[in-house]
């Protein structure tokens, strides 16, 4: 034994650990509690310290075939056993077994008379009885501090208790010892100074009526620890703890599309849906049908035969089914086939962590591919913004850690800015779906548009979202002058422009056939002209010609004059004729 | 060490008495001598004594419910008394024996008064 005190001191190794085997608490403590070395765990009354303890006792023995020595000073083993049964635990059969020892030490101070020096070797034999029974490799006592009240002396106590802290390191063996929690130290009779390698602080808080247990390790010598206060809870599977934040943003990303369930929506979407493995919120007033587009996605999922998980905390799955029946969407096949798994509960049933584990769990189990929420924004009854940000957020890279698509469904107030998602989330978010309502003419109509959707280009349309008998229909939208139209205000619209068109064709035709009027019009006045001036040109024609005529028989009646004169002179003859076709005009 | 009529009233207050030990310890051996000692003083043979050594047999120390080294414990008369340390206090023992009165212990049996 002390060889191996020894060697631990020594050796350069990193500190070995003893896995617990409970859910997160391996994680947060980098591998388990520290192997051959004592660990307190303390914390109040029913904030789950036996339950830590015994766990890494019985997992010990089942799962890492180390048996352990369960030492109870309060409860006899009997009371253990059934307590710990509910929780899947057969300790009375790892007894007969012997791969636990189970040792009721029992105190009963009236009974007992203090005289003179003793010391507690007979707790020591007890133990070391115990443990060579079994092999022992892992060791509880619960809790030790039941001695302070069996024995009057103190100073013997205590420097007991000191050499079996001792004792049990010599021996290598892992051991949780619990204390109750004290006012001003970590335990009520000071027993951390005794153990100085692992100290675990539980806690069971009360928040708005509801109870959140949480799990903090306030010391942990020789390694690297999460030091954040861890939400835990205690079901039928046990305890699990749950590691706050995820260290890295490291997720694979797919390129990898999926449908969202609406053939109108993956047009948006680069006609292909949202890429696999990434968040997307859907958020929107009161009935703007979110659930409904949440639906069709898991519709989608089920219909690529994978597994999805439906999350509700408003509608039962009974109330679910029915509803989308009348929106055309089956979904009793797929919860038949084993593909769609609806949950539902309260939101104030429990703190948002245990919100967070649950879901946590349920992923665990059914190994889905898509989770849908619905909707998140439920889960701030009782809790307060931050909270439920950091929980959305460890949410979200766990689910993106294991490429699930999530799509979470947020509530937005009405009148409220819309873009603004109550618990802001949407830095978080992948691909944001808005829904909102148009309210004219009394009227309410859905629209819907892509807010963003990174890694893709994505239309910017707004759409009326329209749902049918066959499911969700994306219409475009009308947007004019008077706004974004939907419902019956877009036909009417429609109609009221096909109108006015025809007015408009009605008018040109019109004016055409006045040009054309005008236009006949005006030929026939240029006709008529042309024929007047036809008539006087040839009436002009006949009496030059008259006038010629006369002129030249003048001419001639002056030329048989003169013949007959025997003169033979003309100079006179041409100005009288001028003269008298200028006079005539 | 064989029990002795004293009188009527004592035949059945035969004393049962178990010392715990472990091992040749001083403690252990003052321990072993102080009740030698007591006994003879004030039972006068109406008790048995039984050694027990864990170190030899310590699956035994459950049963007893055995934390303390030295441990008496009276299992006889009813009810149970365990009398921790080297027993070196001699009054004190006394009362843990009920064989004298004290303000924790009222009842008193008069065995040895």
């Amino acid at each position: 034994m002390p060889n191996r005190t020894r060697s631990n001191g020594h050796s350069l190794a990193p500190l070995e650990k003893a896995p617990t085997g409970i859910t997160g608490l391996d994680e947060i403590s980098s591998g388990g509690l520290p192997k051959g070395r004592t660990t307190i765990v303390c914390g109040g009354p029913g904030c789950g310290k036996t339950m830590l303890g015994l766990e890494f006792l019985v997992r010990g023995a089942v799962e890492f075939n180390e048996p352990g020595v369960l030492m109870a000073f309060e409860e006899r083993p009997e009371e253990m056993a059934r307590n710990v049964a509910s929780l899947g635990f057969d300790i009375k059969n790892l007894a007969d077994r012997k791969k636990l020892f189970l040792d009721y030490v029992y105190v009963e101070p009236s009974e007992i008379q203090e005289t003179g020096e003793y010391d507690l070797e007979g707790l020591f034999i007890r133990l070391q009885h115990a443990v060579d029974t079994v092999g022992a490799k892992r060791v509880m006592l619960d809790t030790i501090e039941a001695l302070f009240s069996g024995f009057s002396n103190p100073g013997i106590l205590r420097a007991e208790i000191r050499r079996l802290f001792r004792w049990l390191k010599e021996r290598g063996l892992t051991t949780v010892v619990t204390a109750e929690k004290g006012e001003a130290t970590l335990t009520r009779y000071g027993l951390e100074e005794y153990v100085s390698d692992c100290v675990i602080v539980l806690d069971h808080r009360i928040n708005d009526q509801i109870s959140t247990r949480r799990l903090r390790i306030v010391k942990y010598r020789g390694t690297s620890h999460g030091a954040d206060e861890y939400p835990f809870l205690i079901d039928e599977q046990g305890m699990s703890v749950l590691p706050v934040t995820s260290l890295a943003l490291e997720q694979a990303a797919s390129n990898e599309r999926v449908s969202t369930g609406v053939a109108d929506l993956d047009a948006m979407l680069e006609g292909k849906g949202y890429f696999r493995g990434s968040s997307i919120l859907v958020s929107g007033t009161a009935g703007s049908g979110k659930t409904t587009l949440a639906t069709s996605f898991a519709d989608a999922t089920c219909r690529r035969d994978e597994r999805c998980l439906y999350v509700g905390f408003e509608e039962s799955a009974k109330q679910l089914e029915r509803n989308m029946k009348s929106v055309g969407l089956d979904l009793d096949p797929w919860i038949k086939k084993g593909l769609l798994f609806h949950e539902a509960w309260r939101p104030t049933q429990f703190g948002v962590e245990m919100h967070l584990l649950r879901i946590h769990k349920l992923v665990e189990k059914l190994k889905p591919r898509t989770v849908i929420i619905d909707p998140v924004t439920n889960l701030i009854t009782g809790s307060t913004e931050k909270e439920v940000h950091s929980m959305l957020m460890r949410l979200l890279d766990f689910l993106k850690g294991r490429g699930i698509t999530s799509l979470m469904i947020s509530l937005t107030d009405a009148g409220g800015n819309l873009e603004k998602s109550e618990t802001g989330i949407s830095s978080l978010i992948d691909t944001w779906i808005l829904l909102r309502d148009a309210e004219l003419n009394g009227e309410r109509n859905r629209v819907l548009y892509v807010l963003k959707s990174r890694g893709m280009a994505h239309s910017n349309q707004l759409r009326e979202f329209v749902l049918t008998r066959e499911g969700i229909k994306l219409v475009p939208a009308y947007i004019g002058s008077g706004g974004v139209l939907t419902g019956s205000s877009r036909v009417a619209q429609e109609a009221r422009e096909k109108a006015d068109a025809l007015v408009r064709q009605e008018e040109v035709r019109g004016r055409q056939k006045e040009l054309d009027h005008k236009r006949r019009a005006l030929q026939a006045q240029i006709d008529s002209l042309k024929a007047e001036f036809a008539a006087e040109e040839a009436e002009m024609c006949r009496v030059i010609e008259q006038n010629q005529e006369r002129e030249h028989s003048l001419d001639e009646g002056r030329d048989a004059i003169a013949r007959s004169r025997g003169t033979n002179s003309k100079p006179e003859r041409k100005p009288p004729m001028t003269k008298a076709a200028g006079g005539e005009r | 060490m064989k029990k002795q009529v004293q009188s009527a009233q004592d035949t059945a207050e035969v004393m049962l008495l178990r010392l715990y030990v472990a091992g040749q310890t001083p403690k252990s051996l003052a321990a072993l001598s102080n009740l030698k000692r007591l006994c003879t003083q004030h039972l006068e043979g109406k008790y048995r004594v039984e050694v027990i050594d864990l170190i030899k047999n310590p699956g035994l120390a459950q049963g007893d419910q055995i934390l303390a080294i030295p441990t008496l414990v009276r299992s006889l008369p009813q009810p149970i008394r365990k009398i921790i340390g080297d027993l070196s206090n001699t009054e004190r023992v006394l009362v843990g024996l009920n064989l004298r009165p004290a303000a924790d212990a009222p009842r008193s049996k008069a065995a040895g008064a």
